[in-house]
């Protein structure tokens, strides 16, 4: 136990609550879920007018200066609708629904460091701008995010309809599966920065943020923060053109106002935990950490630094949003599963393996790395002698494989075989190398017409 | 504040708070209009097929994706108490490790290639 008790020691908080009473607690806890509402209001213009910008329109502009206060009665008119629910609901659940969305939703900033110890002005209080911390905190919002799932797929299930009931499995299948993605990212930075704490994180950001030394940990995760929180391009759960509102469909007024909020805080949630364990925290940017000593690392200035990262995460979402498509769900669970997973554990491998030998065997990481590179160029030569898979088999066709490029396979053209675009009972397009037959009307309107000026001839 | 979990049950009974009482002021204040089509289960024009809570189908892919989430979220819980004391576990723990990543890794990869991972 002795041995034990100082190494465990700085994988706990990096900052001091003892003088936190229960008052000061209360008040963030309030000053926390009253930010909440008001970037959820917020990000509801934000969203809507980055949109209008990204397909060259104004978006929402009459209420208050931009349209800035378009959401409040925007949100005031869902409380004033009827609340509808459904003769086929299991009530009890179907109420409980939206609150255990929201619920686990707001929970995750309890732990999200907003600022280091600054002093209460009028006060001789010192209190980290933190609500809490403990040493698993990573741990506690993946819980609870595992835990806000219940709330999606509960609402499906209790609603006895067929739509909220595929698009709850759907969501269900869909977070979890970018759980896992998520989760195995984190993994590379508790191994470098020793702690699951999230202050203590923040603090072992001091020289370098992990999304610079993790980068293929980051990339993973901000893949999987839009999969988790069923945004574009992965909103498959409310894919209004097969499923209609997904697992929202039955609910109205303010459960389906809860839902919404849940969704809104869950995007703040994933952008404030990247922000926290990829981005440095609260910590001010390379080239003004520098200035004066890091004077903006202190007092209130990193609330300003943690808000603008924490933004340029919501404002990714929106440009994503504004970009991509949506995916088909076999693609979606293709990549979840083939691509993230396996990108992540090799990660995680790689990550250990590195830290294992750097720490264990006394080598610095300078020369891991140069080991390592050499190793790559090695493989990357070894990989260029040996002949291509298959190659010899498309040595005949040449022509054809300087037009299609050398890594596509070609289908040899079959020109006299007859296709029949209607033989499965509905239209299909033909394969490479195969050819419709000529249309019918095509022929007939043609035939009477010079051969170079058919085109013009059969539009009109 | 000595417990760090005190502050978090506040929070919980806020947002607790919070999440009944929207529900109770959208009760009391949006209006009741009875309406025999309202209440009725979505269908995109037609009758419902009625079916009780928790009757209908889906396609038994989701099950596997569940069982396979589950082996991945205790590796993934594993790995997150021997991340935080790598330096402490050392080598015999990223041995340890390497040996439990790889037992994990061989039935992935079967189900990979089994088309377990494939949806069609």
């Amino acid at each position: 136990m002795n041995r034990i008790a100082p190494m465990l020691a700085p994988a706990g908080p990096a900052v001091d609550f003892s003088q936190d009473t229960i008052w000061i607690s209360v008040i963030k806890a309030v000053a926390i879920m009253v930010f909440l509402l008001i970037s959820v209001l917020f990000a509801l213009w934000f969203e809507r007018r980055l949109i209008g910008r990204f397909q060259q329109r104004l978006g929402p502009n009459v209420r208050g200066p931009f349209g800035l206060v378009q959401s409040i009665p925007d949100a005031l008119k869902l409380v004033l609708k009827e609340d509808i629910t459904v003769k086929g609901a299991d009530k009890l659940i179907y109420i409980m629904a939206p609150v255990i969305s929201v619920f686990c939703a707001f929970m995750v900033f309890a732990v999200i460091p907003f600022g280091p110890e600054v002093r209460i002005p009028f006060t001789d209080l010192v209190t980290p701008l933190q609500l809490t911390d403990l040493p698993v905190a990573v741990l506690y919002i993946l819980g609870i995010t595992g835990l806000g799932v219940y709330g999606i797929v509960l609402g499906g299930w209790s609603s006895g309809s067929t739509y909220p009931l595929l698009g709850s499995v759907r969501s269900t299948a869909q977070v979890i599966s970018y759980e896992l993605g998520m989760g195995l990212a984190l993994v590379s930075v508790f191994i470098v920065s020793g702690s699951m704490s999230t202050s203590q994180i923040v603090s072992s950001q001091q020289q370098l943020w992990w999304s610079i030394a993790l980068l293929p940990a980051f990339v993973v995760y901000i893949l999987s923060m839009l999969g988790e929180t069923n945004r574009l391009p992965f909103d498959l759960p409310e894919a209004e053109g097969e499923l209609v509102g997904g697992f929202q469909t039955e609910y109205s007024s303010m459960k389906f106002a809860w839902f919404y909020l849940a969704e809104y805080i869950n995007m703040l949630n994933v952008s404030a935990i990247a922000t926290t364990v990829f981005m440095g925290g609260w910590r001010a940017p390379w080239p003004l950490s520098a200035i004066n000593d890091g004077m903006f690392n202190e007092g209130w200035w990193p609330l300003l630094w943690f808000l603008i990262k924490l933004w340029g995460f919501m404002f990714f979402f929106v440009w994503v949003r504004a970009t991509l498509l949506r995916f088909r769900y076999d693609q979606f669970m293709h990549f979840g599963w083939k691509v993230l997973i396996p990108v992540a554990l090799a990660w995680v491998v790689a990550v250990a393996v590195v830290q294992g030998v750097r720490q264990f065997s006394g080598i610095d990481l300078q020369t891991i790395l140069f080991v390592l590179a050499g190793l790559l160029v090695l493989l990357a030569l070894v990989m260029f002698f040996i002949p291509e898979k298959g190659a010899k088999d498309k040595a005949g066709g040449a022509g054809s494989r300087a037009l299609t490029g050398a890594g596509t396979p070609t289908i040899e053209p079959k020109k006299d075989e007859y296709f029949d675009a209607f033989a499965g009972g509905f239209p299909v397009p033909p394969l490479p190398g195969q050819q419709l037959p000529p249309s019918k009307r095509r022929a007939r309107v043609t035939t009477p017409a010079a051969p170079e000026t058919d085109e013009e001839n059969s539009d009109g | 504040m000595t417990n760090p979990y005190i502050p978090i049950l506040i929070m919980g009974g806020l947002a607790l708070l919070l999440g009944v009482g929207g529900l109770a002021a959208s009760a009391v204040i949006g209006p009741k209009r009875y309406n025999k089509v309202k209440v009725d289960a979505y269908e995109c024009g037609i009758q419902p097929t009625p079916h009780a809570v928790g009757m209908g189908r889906f396609p038994i892919k989701y099950y596997l994706v569940a069982m396979t989430f589950i082996i991945f979220d205790i590796e993934v819980v594993f790995l997150y108490p021997w991340a935080v004391a790598f330096s402490e576990l050392a080598v015999f723990g990223l041995v340890a490790m390497m040996g439990f990543l790889f037992l994990i890794t061989v039935p992935f990869v079967y189900e990979w290639r089994r088309g377990g991972l494939d949806w069609d």
